[in-house]
């Protein structure tokens, strides 16, 4: 079976101002909804504590409600997720209690008001961790582009670089647009889907543009925009099958990993759909107006012979 | 061309072999068992303990499936639940309270595998249940108490040296010694120098009198700390072998904080109790010369005459003890419930060791006729439990300490004592519970998610690539066993984030293959002949992939460095999981391929679809 046969290069780069408009839109919609809305911290950034319980019969939220508030908490949520036996319980932090003080008086109060509750998960994060977390991560997220960067730097040239790390910044604005958007709970998990999808983007500018140096090395006579049109119109198929192959693999996750990995699979399958696009259609033309040319690339390729000749 | 040499084949096969015989312990399951492991370092995990706990339950006729020696302790495997709760207590009963036993699962998977290393994959709490805390260590609390020690120390030694001061007190983590005059001062500079190199000293005018201030420097600090955190680590393995858990994790993170693990501990708020509880002993003089009613009564106020603290006694009475520690439970080595021979009422006996009973029988016999107050400090309330009159001198490190309600205080006291002391207080800042319901719950749920995803992707590389499809599937399947070998024989903890990333890791290894495969055809398409294609496309890809594979690295790595929790343990599977995908995509499923296509003479068409 073969779904893509073609015969002639798509000329994508032509339809650059237009894939450029397009997602230089969705990211200023996603930067807007990120300032405007802001993301749905959970716990681990936030500090606070989580709790999941569960009752043999349907859950009584007004009674579960009374008996939170009886402890003295009034910014505390209560709401039903899954089944109507599965309640998840979000409080604050309380500066004048701890956090281990604080989940145990609700149990106790929960216990009193309903014996049959019983406590799944609790997860509690003080104040001063919460914001180690996000500035750890927020580091993580910086590291990784220094890093692909100065890698594909070396094993390409600097435009590329920046053209692929630009392509998926872009990625994930727009996973983090959509979080603020639709207020998904933006937790720790989450934050490790976002990372790997930036893993996993830039494989996609990685396949490109190593098509695009070996057709700049086989076709001599072409120019810059040819070259990089054959490039994407060679791959497209490997692209859209690799990443139809993952996303199955990610619905599988958002169908039966429940509560834990939904929002994670949700972040993933967005990075995924949005990678491809990004891939092809942002950092291609990116590296192009950097003025990519078979001049700055052979010289690159040289200093590290190609794979292809160093093999056996 | 497409022929391995006979090394690459065998290279394959012994892989293959390693991957299939270290994933499977994952297959056995696990089995209840209890963990006989020792509370003193007197009593030895020997085989000598194996036979004895052997010998108790043939006694007892509890049946069980196996019992061997490790480095944790003696372990039992038992068939079942209820099996394993009576044979724990009847093995608790008759080893004593130097023994820990703790209930544990076990693998059962045959004494073979175990003898070469082959475990099953190491669970994380969220997978097996159980609670995880972070507790910050209060450093400057640390320091304060350390500063509180020199001011008793500078006392004697001036005294001793006859040094006249004015005196000596702390002033946040400094000493501060007054002096009259600036000879004496400098008498004191000298000899203290000497004795403590560990400070730093540097003089002060402040109207009249001269001060000396002495300051820790910074490597004592540092010291201090360090030494504050073991023994905090130190303190909480002892409280959690009282809770009995089988494989506890206490482990230290960063400068100031402590990583304690429980798996299945299911009631937190004992464990939190437990593991909470601040209490230390000291022992310390009464101010016998101001204990009159009229000072007793002003310091009941709040006019607490200086270098004394006002408590009031079990039975009512008010009195004044000094600030200054004659002993701390730091001395301590063993404690235990016990009843007064003459009167018969509950007592802690207290053993000291070889220096602190030194220094008791130093106190004692100077202080002869006097008070002296037993205070149990108790997360910052201090608390007089009785304060005895000295009637002669006590050696030999032995000190009874009466006053207790009944003997289940005496218990829960000399516990106290025996779990020694925190080093400075601590304060858990990070809390996650699991139950064990819920572990099992996301075990199936990332394991359906991983072999549902899984089969879907193998249905579609069958469809749309046919025989090399099969090929690329087989390879998948080969990432995934050695995957699992690897965290198996790595002992890394595996994660619900960590099963994502398994399946996350199959989802994305898939493309080394789409990549060689989508090549294969293009060299078709090119005029190739089929043994070039798949020659061509092999090594066309290979760079490719590497370049992919190595910027997910990056990332990989740059989780697990900055990542915690579950981003660390995404990440341990992740970049395991690539370094798999990148032999099994490559190597392995060429040398299949190599097995099918390259040793025909004539391909007329390669099945790629």
């Amino acid at each position: 079976m073969e779904i893509f046969k073609i015969k002639k290069d798509i000329p994508f780069m032509s339809y650059g101002r237009l894939t450029t408009a397009i997602s230089l839109i969705t990211f200023l919609l996603s930067v807007f909804f990120l300032a405007h809305r802001g993301l749905n911290l959970g716990v681990d950034f936030t500090g606070g504590t989580m709790m999941e319980v569960s009752y043999p019969q349907a859950a009584d939220i007004g009674k579960i409600r009374e008996a939170v508030d009886s402890v003295g908490l009034k910014d505390a949520t209560v709401q039903n997720f899954g089944t109507s036996r599965d309640v998840l319980i979000r409080l604050p932090l309380k500066p004048e209690l701890s956090i281990s003080a604080l989940s145990e008086q609700v149990l106790t109060a929960l216990q009193k008001a309903d014996p049959n509750v019983k406590m799944n998960r609790v997860e509690s994060v003080g104040a001063q961790v919460g914001q180690e977390l996000y500035e750890n991560g927020a580091l993580a997220l910086l590291l990784v582009s220094i890093g692909i960067m100065a890698y594909l730097a070396l094993r390409f040239e600097w435009r590329f670089a920046v053209a692929a790390v630009v392509a998926n910044m872009h990625d994930v604005v727009i996973i983090l647009g959509f979080f603020a958007f639709f207020q998904w709970e933006f937790n720790l998990t989450v934050l490790a889907a976002v990372l790997a999808v930036l893993g996993y983007s830039v494989n996609e500018s990685v396949v490109v543009f190593d098509r695009v140096r070996e057709n700049f090395r086989k076709m001599r006579k072409a120019g810059v925009q040819e070259v990089i049109n054959n490039a994407i119109t060679r791959t497209m198929s490997r692209t859209v099958i690799t990443h139809f192959s993952t996303q199955l693999m990610v619905l599988s996750m958002l169908f039966f990993g429940g509560e834990v990995l939904h929002n994670f699979s949700l972040a993933l399958t967005i990075g995924i759909l949005f990678g491809i696009y990004s891939s092809v259609l942002v950092a291609s033309p990116i590296a192009m107006y950097l003025g990519v040319s078979r001049e700055n690339l052979m010289t690159g390729a040289e200093k590290k012979p190609a794979g292809a000749e160093a093999q056996p | 061309m497409n022929r391995y040499p006979l090394w690459k084949y065998i290279l394959v096969l012994t892989t293959l072999v390693l991957g299939v015989v270290y994933s499977l312990p994952n297959l056995f399951g696990e089995s209840p068992a209890v963990q006989v492991s020792t509370t003193k370092s007197s009593a030895k995990l020997d085989p000598a303990l194996l036979g004895q706990v052997e010998d108790i339950l043939k006694q007892e006729k509890i049946s069980y499936e196996a019992v061997f020696l490790d480095t944790n302790g003696v372990k039992v495997r038992f068939e079942n639940a209820d099996t394993q709760i009576n044979a724990k207590d009847v093995l608790q009963g008759k080893l004593g309270k130097d023994y820990v036993v703790a209930l544990n699962l076990i693998s059962r998977s045959p004494a073979w595998l175990r003898s070469i290393g082959a475990l099953p994959m190491y669970l994380g709490l969220d997978l097996r249940g159980g609670v995880h805390f972070l507790l910050q260590v209060d450093m400057k609390a640390a320091l304060d108490k350390a500063a509180e020690r020199y001011v008793g120390d500078f006392r004697s030694a001036l005294r001793k040296e006859r040094v006249a001061y004015l005196g000596v007190s702390r002033d946040g983590q400094a000493v501060q010694v007054r002096f009259s005059s600036a000879a004496e001062l400098e008498k004191a500079k000298k000899i203290l120098n000497k004795e403590y190199p560990d400070l730093t000293f540097r003089n002060i005018d402040s109207g009249n009198d001269k001060l000396l201030i002495a300051t820790l420097n910074l490597q004592a600090q540092k010291r201090i700390q360090e030494f504050a955190l073991k023994q905090n680590i130190q303190t909480l393995h002892n409280r959690v072998n009282e809770l009995g858990v089988a494989e506890p994790i206490i482990q230290q993170q960063g400068l100031d904080r402590i990583v304690i693990q429980l798996p299945g501990v299911q009631d937190t708020a004992k464990a939190k109790e437990i593991l909470g509880r601040t209490a230390t002993l000291e022992i310390r003089m009464v101010d016998e010369e101001k204990s009159d009613m009229t000072t007793l009564d002003k310091a009941s106020k709040g006019q607490v005459p200086f270098g004394d603290e006002y408590y009031v006694e079990r039975n009512g009475q008010p009195i004044l003890v000094k600030k200054n520690v004659v002993l701390t439970g730091d001395y301590i080595t063993d404690a235990g419930p016990g009843l007064d021979q003459q009167n018969g009422e509950s007592v802690v006996h207290v053993t000291l060791d070889g220096r602190g009973a030194r220094i008791f029988k130093q106190a004692t016999k100077e202080n002869v006729g006097k008070r002296m107050a037993i205070l149990l400090i108790e997360k910052g309330q201090a608390e007089v439990i009785t304060a005895p009159v000295i009637r002669e001198e006590i050696g030999g490190g032995r000190v009874q300490i009466s006053g207790m309600a009944n003997v289940q205080e005496a218990t829960d006291v000399s516990l106290l004592l025996r779990a020694g002391a925190l080093a400075a207080p601590m304060d858990i800042i990070e809390e996650r519970t699991v139950g064990p319901s819920m572990g099992e719950e996301n075990i199936k749920r990332g394991w359906h998610s991983t072999l549902w995803g899984f089969a879907a992707i193998a249905v579609f590389m069958i469809i749309y690539y046919m025989l090399f499809g099969s090929v690329s599937v087989l390879a998948l399947g080969v990432n995934l066993l050695l995957l699992t070998a690897v965290l198996s024989l790595l002992q890394a903890t595996l994660t619900l984030p960590g099963l994502a990333a398994i399946a996350l890791t199959l989802g994305m290894a898939i493309d080394a293959n789409v990549l060689i495969n989508e090549r294969i055809r293009e060299e078709l398409r090119n005029g190739n002949t089929p043994q070039a294609a798949i020659h061509a496309g092999y090594d066309r890809a290979f760079d490719t992939i590497l370049d992919s594979n190595v910027t997910t690295m990056i990332a990989g790595l740059a989780l697990f460095m900055f990542g915690s929790g579950p981003v660390k343990g995404f990440a341990v599977v992740h970049v395991l999981g690539i370094l798999t995908s990148m032999f099994s995509a490559v190597v392995v499923s060429r040398a299949l391929v190599n097995l099918i296509y390259g040793y025909r003479r004539k391909i007329s068409k390669l099945s790629i679809g």
